[in-house]
């Protein structure tokens, strides 16, 4: 009995311990300086902060901005909330407020409603989402032009496909993915216009079995290169393009890469990889870039800031050697006059009629 | 040990277990439970956001509930509850968004129309299963998919090759200034109030009409049921066709009162297979059901506050099936209660 009484007590000690705790790093927090006491957060859609794409892109961003100024992963620092459904977004955004932030992102389209609610809801403190607009004048929109990483995809498929066949596996029909489809069909097009881009949306971000059907069906149909912008789904498209660069170590099959380096997926054994190069969305450079603006005092609320070749906001990922000298001059050329304007990348697709 | 006392005894014992081994995880992990479970606590009551929060988690529980549940007590295993409720979801934010009309009709028409779309929804399985004895499990899962798809291509089509429909009118809105106030936007919303509503109907039809009796006839024994002069086929239509209705307005307290639209889904909600779990936790019984969506919602929602304490979300979820685990055995627990009991009697 006398044991039982003890832990009890103890259990009471603890839990008066943790709350009085929390009472306090609350008011520590309230009490600093926002402008030397800057604080950010960000909030995941579905996907994971590792789901080696641009949730994990933002949060590496996050993280690296935290450790160049010093800060800690906690209240007060950095830090980040997962989300597992839609209905998540608006309390984790909430909750993030909650604990007086300074600058909290919302990553993904998915989340521009639920950013939008809270921002109006807190006019006080500062928001950013990244891939859609919201209008606030608390809120910041990051968008990229996918198009242009894209296009230069589309001129390094062109120059190694053989039998002038080319795959695109999209995710959802959203206007995210058609700017990356309309830039490799472009740059596509820019190298070799007689070459055939079969296109197919397969309707989900996270089915990576679907992923591989479809670069099955493409590759059995003679393509020799897929592009993919399709998340997780993505990763199917590169364990079917695996398998067959294994069977056959000659076969002249290609994949290329998605919002992070992909280069590791690609890996078949030591010696051959089927990822051709990656086009890399750098979330990354663009949360640093909001954050230190904020950081500064100058938070660019309610503007759109839109990053591409030209700021890094967009970039082609090594290809370790597999995009000869050649083609990567042509790539640069026309990086270049992307990046000045001579040549205007299209947002959409026109729709066959 | 009476009745009545082991009935209380068997959840509360399941619940606690339920968070000691979940306790043992945490350590195991190396997080603290104490703290987690007072986040958790404080993440269901901590303040009027977070009750709000819960209440708003708890609302569309409820009717995914009593969808399973009534399906359930007439025979019928409604697994398609997930596309019902999608289809609901999508019938309330288009009338929402596509009528102008007053308040007082506008508001219960969208939420009509949810039902009415859940209704038709489960109308077909009800009618293959009636006409052709097509295993309703088999069609309702299939729905699920067709709804998603379909919902996905009407939500593209109507916003022209956007991702959203736009938003409802404040006519048809569940939600309110003086809640959103009052719980500090916690978009918690006047659902509740239609899906206690919806909890003291099951009740009534069940127990206290003829077409109740005859619904749970039929469940019971369709040979007796057909016997005894009663329309089974009929009657397996009408329990899917209320059971639908009740999983629309799930959908309807998504699009009026949480959302306010619908978006392209990339997955199914969930609401809908949580919702045979809840049904399960409350014995199919409508009160048992409500009590059952409480739990679930809660936990489901006080959890989202302990990842603010350091937990990941994955160590989270293993805690809240743990949880639900131990109170769905609650048969075990009863069976030892009874030993138990047995024991002290002998002696």
């Amino acid at each position: 009995m006398k044991k039982r009484k003890f832990g009890l007590a103890l259990s009471v000690v603890l839990a008066a311990g943790t709350l009085l705790g929390a009472c306090g790093s609350k008011d520590d927090t309230t009490k600093g300086d926002k402008e030397d006491n800057f604080s950010l957060a960000m909030v995941t859609d579905l996907g994971g902060v590792d789901d080696k794409s641009f949730n994990q892109s933002a949060w590496e961003g996050i993280q690296k901005f935290g450790k160049d100024n010093g800060m800690k992963k906690g209240d007060g620092g950095y830090d980040y909330l997962q989300s597992a459904s839609s209905s998540e977004y608006n309390t984790n955004l909430t909750n993030m407020n909650r604990r007086n932030f300074d600058l909290i992102f919302g990553v993904g389209y998915l989340m521009a409603d639920a950013v939008k609610e809270v921002a109006d809801q807190k006019p006080d403190t500062n928001f950013s989402i990244i891939d859609a607009t919201v209008d606030a004048p608390n809120v910041a929109s990051i968008l990229f032009k996918e198009q242009e990483g894209a296009f230069l995809a589309g001129v390094a498929a062109a120059s190694v496909t053989k039998s002038n066949k080319i795959g695109f596996v999209g995710g959802i029909d959203i206007p995210v993915i058609n700017r990356f489809h309309a830039g490799f069909v472009e740059g596509v097009k820019a190298v070799n216009p007689d070459i055939k881009v079969d296109v197919q949306y397969t309707g989900a971000f996270d089915k990576a079995e679907l992923g591989k059907t479809t670069a099955n069906r493409m590759f059995t149909t003679g393509v020799d290169v897929i592009f993919h912008a399709a998340g997780a789904t993505g990763n199917g498209v590169f364990t079917e393009a695996k398998e067959r660069k294994a069977k056959d170590p000659n076969a002249n099959v290609w994949v290329i890469g998605v919002d992070a380096d992909q280069y590791k997926e690609g890996q078949v054994n030591d010696k051959t990889n089927v990822t051709l190069t990656s086009v890399m969305k750098r979330v990354d450079v663009a949360v640093q870039d909001v954050a230190k603006q904020a950081k500064e005092g100058k938070f660019p609320g309610g503007e759109t800031l839109v990053y591409g070749l030209s700021d890094n906001g967009m970039a082609l990922a090594d290809s370790h050697g597999a995009i000869s000298d050649e083609t990567m001059k042509k790539i640069d050329d026309f990086a270049k006059q992307i990046a000045d304007g001579t040549i205007k990348v299209p947002e959409k697709v026109e729709k066959k009629k | 040990m009476s009745n009545k006392l082991t009935n209380i005894l068997v959840p509360v014992i399941s619940v606690i277990l339920g968070l000691l081994v979940g306790a043992i995880v945490m350590l195991v992990s190396g997080y603290d439970p104490v703290q987690g479970y007072i986040a958790l606590w404080e993440g269901i009551f901590g303040d009027m956001f977070t009750i709000g929060g819960t209440i708003r988690q708890i609302t569309p529980y409820i009717l995914a509930g009593l969808a399973v549940a009534f399906a359930f007590r007439t025979g019928l295993f409604n697994i398609g509850v997930e596309g019902q409720l999608i289809m609901g979801w999508l019938a309330a934010a288009y009338v929402g968004y596509a009528f102008e009309l007053p308040a007082i009709i506008h508001l219960p028409l969208a939420i009509l129309a949810a039902a009415l779309a859940g209704a038709l929804w489960a109308f077909i399985p009800g009618l293959l299963k009636a006409k052709l004895q097509v295993h309703e499990v088999i069609v309702t899962i299939m729905m699920n998919y067709i709804a998603l798809h379909v919902a996905n291509a009407v939500i593209q089509s109507i916003s022209d090759s956007g991702e959203k429909t736009p938003m409802i009118h404040e006519s048809a809105s569940l939600r309110s200034t003086f809640l959103d106030t009052l719980t500090d936007y916690s978009r918690m919303h006047y659902g509740i109030v239609i899906a206690l509503i919806m909890v003291v109907i099951m009740w009534f039809i069940l127990e206290k009409t003829k077409r109740g009796f005859e619904l749970k006839a039929v469940g019971f024994n369709q040979n007796a049921s057909e016997y005894a002069g009663m329309n089974v086929k009929s009657n397996i239509i009408l329990a899917m066709v209320i059971s639908g209705a009740f999983a629309g307005l799930a959908g309807a307290m998504e699009a009026l009162g949480t959302f306010g639209n619908i978006t392209v889904q990339a997955g199914f909600t969930g609401i809908g297979f949580d919702g045979i779990a809840v049904a399960l936790l409350g014995a199919n019984a409508p009160f048992g059901v409500l009590l059952g969506a409480i739990l679930f919602g809660a936990l489901k929602f006080g959890s989202l506050n302990m990842p603010n304490v350091g937990i990941p979300v994955e160590i989270v979820s293993i805690i809240i099936a743990l949880v639900i685990f131990f109170v769905a055995s609650g048969y075990i627990i009863r069976v030892l209660l009874e030993r138990l009991s047995k024991k002290k009697e002998a002696k």
